[in-house]
């Protein structure tokens, strides 16, 4: 008897210690380590982000990886003066950004945006021409569209959003956006905002969307992993992470994480589509 | 206390004062200093009065000046007679144990986080207000009602203090004449306040326009200059947060510190108005 709850024993050992060995491949390399992890910037990246470092301070606690949004803007400045350790971005960044500060890019998922409309409108197809006149304020009124009676409730981000460039650039051929869209801070805000609102119209990015958001037919194609994947929907960016220089010691590793087989499997279920 | 003993506090005292004083002045400095681009290129006074419209180069920052002034003005219009009324029933009227519960969840009140108001605001009082009006869930409308609830406790707690500073005696010959309460309310303690009411008026209204989160989450933060309490509006303070990310070296970032300098010297205006006010009143008492 004893011996069987020894056997028994010995195979329950074996077995959690396989599979932490099958988990721990990726994330061996932050054995030892410690210190903290600052990484602030594009709204889009924090699910993956968030997802990798939880997995990175449960292997090894030594380790502190703080996450904040911010905005693409936001996330290459400040790791450009040095404030952070990775900035995150929703677009490469610029030129001059790259020279002033010395930038390192990593891109290391690609991520659609998608028009996002509440769960309750009829609406569910735009062509570009309609999502033009939608955002620069030719159309009004959802009745307009063939949906209910009710006043389009535009909602945009600020000028230093990765999503807001790339929609704006693709989506609305650089068009204009009315001066009474209502601003919203985040890829999560902008979910929350539209979810709540059954007039709204708005843009996220694709990993963000779920059943609280409805993603419109855009000039008749579904944004999903899937037609993004192939190119079909165009509205798509990278998401970058950047360093100042070469990156070194913990930051150099969790990009290297992001880019490994269990870093890009973290992607694909947080809905991006990975790069490797 | 021997007197060196009290001249060391007496310097310790004045340095004290002396720093934060001078912290103020050295704000205002640091921020005429970062905005002087602006204020030589003689560009600060289009700005005041130009639209927000960085793709065609214009910078200005009119909006958001509308914004923070009709939001404030809102939400003290909502907030005023609220307070008020609550700080007469809290010092005279109510039965003494309800105005002592009362008291107490208004300071109470004083200490709960912006951003929770924010949050409520967001989940209840927006989808509310899009119901009831079909349209402007974030809206100046919502926001103010949070602000006034935000900027209420400042203001009761003021005219609270105030009226408890009546002289005592001035009730007691209210009393000894067989006055009501209202009436020793009206014809003694009101009048008798009028300089603790402004200056509650002035803090809370300083708040008012302070406030950024409550703005952020719940104004809508359009840039246009709104029209009605329904629609969305930007003030300077949320502007200040959502540009703040933008490029160092760029101009939308610069106009930034042309938004604190209208913020602080708004607030400084906004005191020195009540001053003058509260002199003028003096006066004939």
């Amino acid at each position: 008897m004893r011996e069987k709850n020894a056997v028994a024993c010995l195979t329950l050992l074996l077995a959690l210690f396989m599979s932490t060995a099958v988990f721990a491949n990726a994330l061996e390399s932050f054995k030892n380590e410690s210190g903290t992890l600052r990484i602030a910037g594009g709204t889009a990246h924090i699910p993956v982000v968030k997802e990798a470092a939880a997995r990175i301070m449960r292997f090894n606690p030594d380790i502190q990886i703080s996450i904040a949004g911010g905005g693409s803007g936001l996330g290459i400045k400040q790791v450009g003066d040095g404030l952070i350790d990775i900035g995150n971005s929703g677009r490469k960044a610029k030129e001059d950004e790259i020279s002033r500060y010395g930038l390192v890019m990593f891109k290391w998922a690609i991520d659609g945006v998608a028009s996002v409309v509440h769960p309750d409108n009829p609406v569910r197809s735009l062509s570009k021409d309609q999502m033009k006149d939608i955002y620069s304020g030719k159309i009004t009124n959802w009745q307009e569209l063939g949906g209910t009676k009710g006043v389009i409730n535009l909602y945009t981000r600020d000028d230093s959003s990765g999503t807001r460039e790339v929609f704006w650039k693709k989506g609305l051929d650089k068009g204009d956006i009315s001066s009474s869209a209502n601003f919203v801070a985040s890829n999560g805000a902008m979910k929350a905002a539209i979810s709540q609102d059954p007039n709204g119209i708005g843009y996220v990015s694709v990993g963000h969307i779920d059943e609280t958001i409805f993603p419109v037919t855009f000039d008749g194609v579904h944004p999903d992993l899937e037609t993004v994947k192939t190119g079909k929907y165009t509205i798509a960016r990278g998401l970058y992470s950047n360093t100042k220089g070469n990156p070194a010691g913990l930051a150099k590793k969790f990009i290297d994480y992001l880019l490994s087989d269990e870093g890009q499997q973290i992607v694909a279920d947080k809905g991006f589509i990975p790069v490797q | 206390m021997t007197r060196f003993q009290e001249a060391i506090c007496e310097k310790l005292l004045l340095s004290a004062a002396w720093t934060s004083g001078s912290i103020v002045v050295f704000i205002f400095a640091f921020m005429l200093f970062l905005g002087l681009p602006l204020l030589s290129g003689g560009h600060f006074f289009s700005l005041l009065t130009a639209h927000w419209a960085p793709q065609q180069g214009s910078y200005g920052i009119l909006p958001m000046m509308a914004g923070s002034l009709f939001l404030a003005l809102l939400g003290l219009l909502f907030s005023f007679p609220l307070s008020l009324g609550c700080a007469c029933f809290i010092s005279v009227l109510g039965p003494a144990k309800l105005r002592f519960l009362l008291r107490k969840v208004v300071e109470l009140m004083t200490g709960i986080p912006t951003v929770i108001y924010g949050f409520v605001g967001l989940f209840l009082l927006v989808p509310l207000v899009r119901d009831i009006f079909g349209r402007g869930g974030l809206s100046l409308l919502s926001a103010s009602l949070m602000l006034a609830l935000l900027i209420a406790p400042t203001m009761i707690l003021f005219f609270c203090d105030s009226f408890d500073r009546v002289p005592r005696s001035y009730l007691d010959a209210v009393d000894a004449m067989g006055g009501s309460k209202v009436q020793k309310l009206l014809y003694v303690m009101l009048p008798n306040s009028v300089h603790g009411i402004a200056a509650g008026i002035t803090i809370a209204l300083g708040r008012a326009v302070g406030d950024t989160l409550l703005a952020l989450m719940l104004a809508g933060n359009a840039i246009h200059i709104p029209h009605s309490c329904l629609d969305s509006a930007r003030t300077l303070t949320s502007h200040i947060g959502l540009v703040f990310s933008a490029d160092f070296e760029s101009l939308e970032f610069k106009a930034i510190f042309a938004c604190g300098i209208t913020l602080y010297l708004f607030t400084a205006v906004l005191v020195l108005v009540v001053r003058g006010i509260n002199h003028r009143l003096r006066r004939p008492l």
